[in-house]
């Protein structure tokens, strides 16, 4: 998902540690206690969700320049005040998480650093382009779609601050998911032109946003220690499956198709069964050849930098104050 | 080269409903005056509060979970000081 690079990084390294603190803190986890910053926890631990939710909030942050891109050109004010409302949320997401991964020893600045130096990672999902009005109901209906459904069991995650963070994350993201919708629901109920634009923009998204839960079960490596301890409560394809099951009667309501022609329900299970996905494209994304990959690492350099001086300027002017008052006190 | 880090500082929200200030997260800003507004805008965009506290995250002492036993096991072996603790007839109704 939105941390799906955690599937094809390098292996955990092992370290040897006390095997009694181990079995006390899986003790822990299997009671379902939450970890809180402070305790005890294997240095893996610390190092995955270090990882993990410090790509989780480099894509709230990235994920806020397709839609940003669009703020200037909604069709309307209330489109236009929704929009601003809803790249704002993905800041405060961003943030969220940020501080959630600070109380595991990082600091905010070394993480973003780290993004701004192409070291980690972010959604694939962001380096997809937003090229028409349409994108921008795509993106609120499937993208944070798909975020729900794999952020909801993130509340549960045995991370106290991760779990809290994504509660208040998902409270805030089923606007965005209905934003989207309503979008969709009128461009499909609007001129030809105006449906073959919602169609043409889910055509573009629909395997992209697949690719979002991350490669499928058997390709991935982090799974198995993630899911023993309790970070991942469902594996990659059966929170794909359930997107899928939900997603297809909406579209049908729409009255899009999913460009997916080999796609069937099981009268059996009732699932909505979907052809292969091409994980090249996967792949290649995530090695940075996705479609706007520079685009996305060059803006966020340009804010970076063109924050500087704020950021100088506002340490220097609570360092005066300091001294100022420091001066009075003496 | 590697930006400044920037204070860290705990945001407590009063919610509209009279109960206490109650601790809702963190963020980073150079003064009090900036740590305020910047958690009007990342924690009550919903109308989540009336009133909001920052403190500096380094003024805060926390005790150390590893001594929770110690700090803790006096009140849980006291059962008399809660009210179902004590016996009252049940003729004599509500209490």
């Amino acid at each position: 998902m939105y941390t799906q690079a955690l599937n094809t990084t390098e292996a955990e390294d092992r370290h040897v540690e006390d095997a009694a603190r181990a079995a006390q803190f899986q003790a822990r986890i299997d009671a379902e206690e939450r970890i809180e910053p402070n305790d005890w926890m294997p240095a893996a631990y610390r190092k995955t969700l270090t990882r993990q939710i410090s790509q989780h909030a480099h894509s709230e942050i990235v994920g806020m320049l397709p839609e940003g891109n669009w703020i200037t050109r909604a069709p309307s004010l209330r489109r236009k005040a929704a929009l601003l409302a809803k790249v704002q949320d993905e800041c405060g997401h961003g943030l969220y998480l940020y501080a959630a991964a600070e109380t595991l020893g990082a600091s905010r600045e070394e993480l973003v650093d780290l993004m701004l130096a192409g070291k980690a990672k972010y959604s694939s999902i962001f380096n997809y382009p937003t090229l028409t009005w349409a994108d921008i109901g795509v993106v609120g209906w499937l993208v944070d779609g798909a975020a729900i459904m794999n952020q909801i069991p993130l509340c549960r995650c045995s991370y106290g601050p991760y779990a809290r963070a994504m509660i208040r994350v998902c409270k805030e993201e089923s606007f965005h998911q209905r934003q989207g919708y309503e979008i969709m629901v009128t461009l499909a109920r609007g001129s030809g032109e105006q449906k073959a634009m919602a169609q043409e923009a889910l055509d573009r998204w629909w395997w992209p946003v697949l690719m979002m839960f991350g490669p499928p079960d058997q390709a991935s490596q982090h799974s198995d220690t993630s899911t023993r301890w309790k970070i991942k409560r469902f594996s990659n394809d059966e929170l794909r499956q359930k997107f899928v099951d939900a997603t297809v009667p909406q579209a049908h309501y729409l009255g899009l198709s999913i460009p997916d022609p080999g796609m069937k329900q099981n009268e059996t299970t009732g699932h909505w069964e979907y052809s292969a996905i091409d994980w090249d494209e996967f792949k290649q994304v995530l090695a940075g050849n996705g479609p706007c990959n520079r685009d996305r690492m060059a803006a966020r350099r340009k804010a970076h930098d063109e924050g500087a001086w704020v950021r100088e300027a506002a340490a220097a002017y609570a360092e005066k104050r300091k001294q100022r008052s420091a001066a009075k006190a003496a | 080269m590697a930006t400044p880090n920037t204070p860290l500082w705990e945001v407590f929200i009063r919610s509209r409903n009279g109960l206490a200030h109650k601790h809702v997260g963190s963020l980073h800003a150079a003064d009090a005056t900036l740590a305020l507004q910047a958690a009007r805008d990342i924690y009550t965009r919903r109308g989540e509060g009336l009133s909001i506290w920052v403190v500096p995250s380094s003024a805060i002492t926390a005790s150390d979970p590893a001594d929770k036993g110690m700090m803790f096991e006096p009140a849980e072996s006291k059962i008399y000081r809660h009210p179902t603790f004590y016996e009252v007839p049940e003729e004599v109704g509500h209490m």
